[in-house]
């Protein structure tokens, strides 16, 4: 029989301003925010524009394209969860959209990573409720 | 009305210890008090400004009921490492603005005893911003070497060169006989170091000890009639960094906004500094924040640190007492900075005194440098 194995790294606290965008991220879609009335993209999700304190808010599907930003191969991190994976890669991406995340790459050797490659959104299930948005080589 | 040079930091106590699994952090708050006071030829009882952070959301009050103190004004800013620096820019303001007439700044921690991994422990779930990065296993660490990394990408900057930060920190604390780390390193042995989020390796990072401190200031004023040489604060800025709205630029950091402003508040130029103690939590941490206030132009800190310009004997000594890197980190450095300054601007900095030093800049850094930092910039002026 397979063992389950629980999950032990911090899973998000979903609150009245993320909820949204944590909802779409369990159906694999990622959304970023606009403001309705100045046009600003934001990320991550907030209630209120922080360029124009409107609370006038549209979401935008993200196509899931982006680049590598910045990154870092973590090979020391005493968290339960992370220390049993190491080494992991730690991320920010920048969507083609504009706005970054952070992120961990998947899917790729972390000598392989560099800066300004090319990536694309990797939804990984981590419970029933939370998918989180990795980053794989496009 | 300026606050700028009419009040002063009159006495400062760096607490010896590096390792106390015997001794409390209160206590080494309470030790550090003794010993600044004991330095400005005060007494507690003359003290009604109280300042202090790293103790919990109001651990100042459990630190006034262990000192017994009951203050007129109290600060307990908590921006990071560079709390204690705020906290000097604060009480200057409130002992210009009369709030207070004596501020006593202290500091005290046992995080190297109690084996708190400072920089290489996760981030937990406290604030909103934390939902959309922790899940990923950010760690302080890692949020520094990201700038590094991006910094390598901009601009070609070498591991071999960071390493140079290093080597120098370790030079210096060579000549301070209470550093935790003295024997001399090379890059070699920074580069054969093992890596702890690439591209910094261990040596890139700051030591973790135990250890504590303590400031106090006054009016300039009434500093001339005290026992001790007064180093007067001549101007400070604080900033705060972030990623905002999602676009920021991870090489803004904090400096650059508080450098020029408390420079300008001084009302001197980067060519008047004779030293400067730069929180260096990791030599990314020097490197980029030496651009940030404008000593060098954006992409030039790996040469401005190259060739021994920020050693003893140098153009621009940092860190004269073996910084972050090698004396001394129990998790927030900031008041060590102020400390190290003060012992060279009264000339007591013994082999490792500055020729003449007359100016000072202090630069603090609290939180992760590639998500949420305060940058907290002090100049410093002998009397």
């Amino acid at each position: 029989m397979a063992e389950t194995r629980p999950y032990k790294k911090p899973l998000p606290r979903v609150d009245e301003e993320s909820r949204g965008y944590w909802e779409a991220l369990a159906r694999h879609e990622l959304y970023f925010q606009r403001c309705r009335d100045c046009g600003t993209a934001r990320s991550y999700p907030r209630a209120v524009c922080p360029s124009c304190l409107s609370s006038a808010t549209e979401w935008v599907r993200a196509s899931g394209r982006g680049t590598v930003y910045t990154f870092t191969v973590t090979q020391q991190n005493q968290t339960a969860g992370f220390r049993d994976e190491l080494p992991y890669v730690l991320a920010m991406v920048e969507l083609e959209e504009g706005p970054r995340l952070v992120t961990n790459l998947v899917g790729c050797a972390p000598d392989d990573v560099r800066t300004g490659m090319p990536v694309e959104v990797a939804f990984e299930d981590v419970t029933g409720e939370i998918a989180l948005p990795k980053f794989r080589p496009a | 009305m300026s606050i700028w040079g009419t009040t002063a930091v009159v006495g400062a106590w760096e607490h010896p210890t590096r390792f106390a699994p015997h001794m409390t952090a209160f206590q080494i708050h309470a030790e550090s008090a003794r010993g600044a006071l004991a330095d400005a030829g005060l007494t507690i009882g003359d003290v009604d400004g109280f300042f202090t952070s790293g103790v919990g959301p109001i651990g100042l009050l459990s630190l006034c009921q262990h000192l017994d103190l009951r203050p007129d004004h109290v600060d307990s800013t908590s921006i990071g490492g560079s709390s204690f620096v705020s906290h000097c820019l604060h009480a200057a303001a409130a002992i210009a603005a009369g709030l207070c007439k004596v501020a006593l700044v202290t500091y005290g921690s046992t995080a190297a005893s109690e084996r708190f991994a400072v920089g290489t422990a996760g981030l937990v779930m406290g604030e909103p911003p934390d939902q959309f990065e922790a899940p990923f296993g950010p760690t302080i660490v890692g949020s520094y070497a990201m700038v590094a990394q991006r910094h390598m990408h901009e601009y070609g900057t070498t591991s071999a060169e960071l390493a140079e930060i290093a080597v120098t920190m370790r030079r210096h604390a060579g000549l301070n006989p209470h550093a935790k780390y003295r024997e001399p390193i090379t890059v070699e042995d920074v580069l054969a170091s093992r890596v702890i989020s690439s591209p910094l390796h261990l040596l890139d990072c700051c030591v973790i000890s135990d250890g504590g401190g303590a400031l106090v200031l006054t009016s300039a004023e009434r500093a001339r009639d005290l026992a001790r040489r007064a180093v007067l604060i001549l101007g400070g800025a604080e900033a705060v960094r972030h990623l905002g709205i999602g676009r920021h630029d991870l090489l803004d950091v904090a400096a650059r906004q508080s450098g020029p402003l408390a420079l300008a508040r001084a009302g001197v130029r980067h060519d008047d500094i004779d030293c400067c103690m730069i929180y260096d939590s990791y030599t990314i941490t020097v490197l980029a924040t030496l651009e940030a206030l404008g000593f060098c132009k954006p992409g030039e800190g790996g040469a401005f640190c190259a060739g021994g310009r920020i050693a003893l004997g140098g153009a621009l000594p940092v860190n004269t007492d073996g910084g972050g890197l090698s004396s001394n980190h129990p998790g927030m450095r900031g008041i060590f900075l102020v400390i190290e300054a003060v012992r060279q601007l009264r000339g007591e900095g013994g082999e490792a005194q500055v020729s003449d030093a007359k100016l000072a800049l202090v630069h603090g850094t609290g939180g992760m440098l590639g998500q949420r930092h305060s940058g907290v910039t002090m100049i410093l002026g002998r009397s």
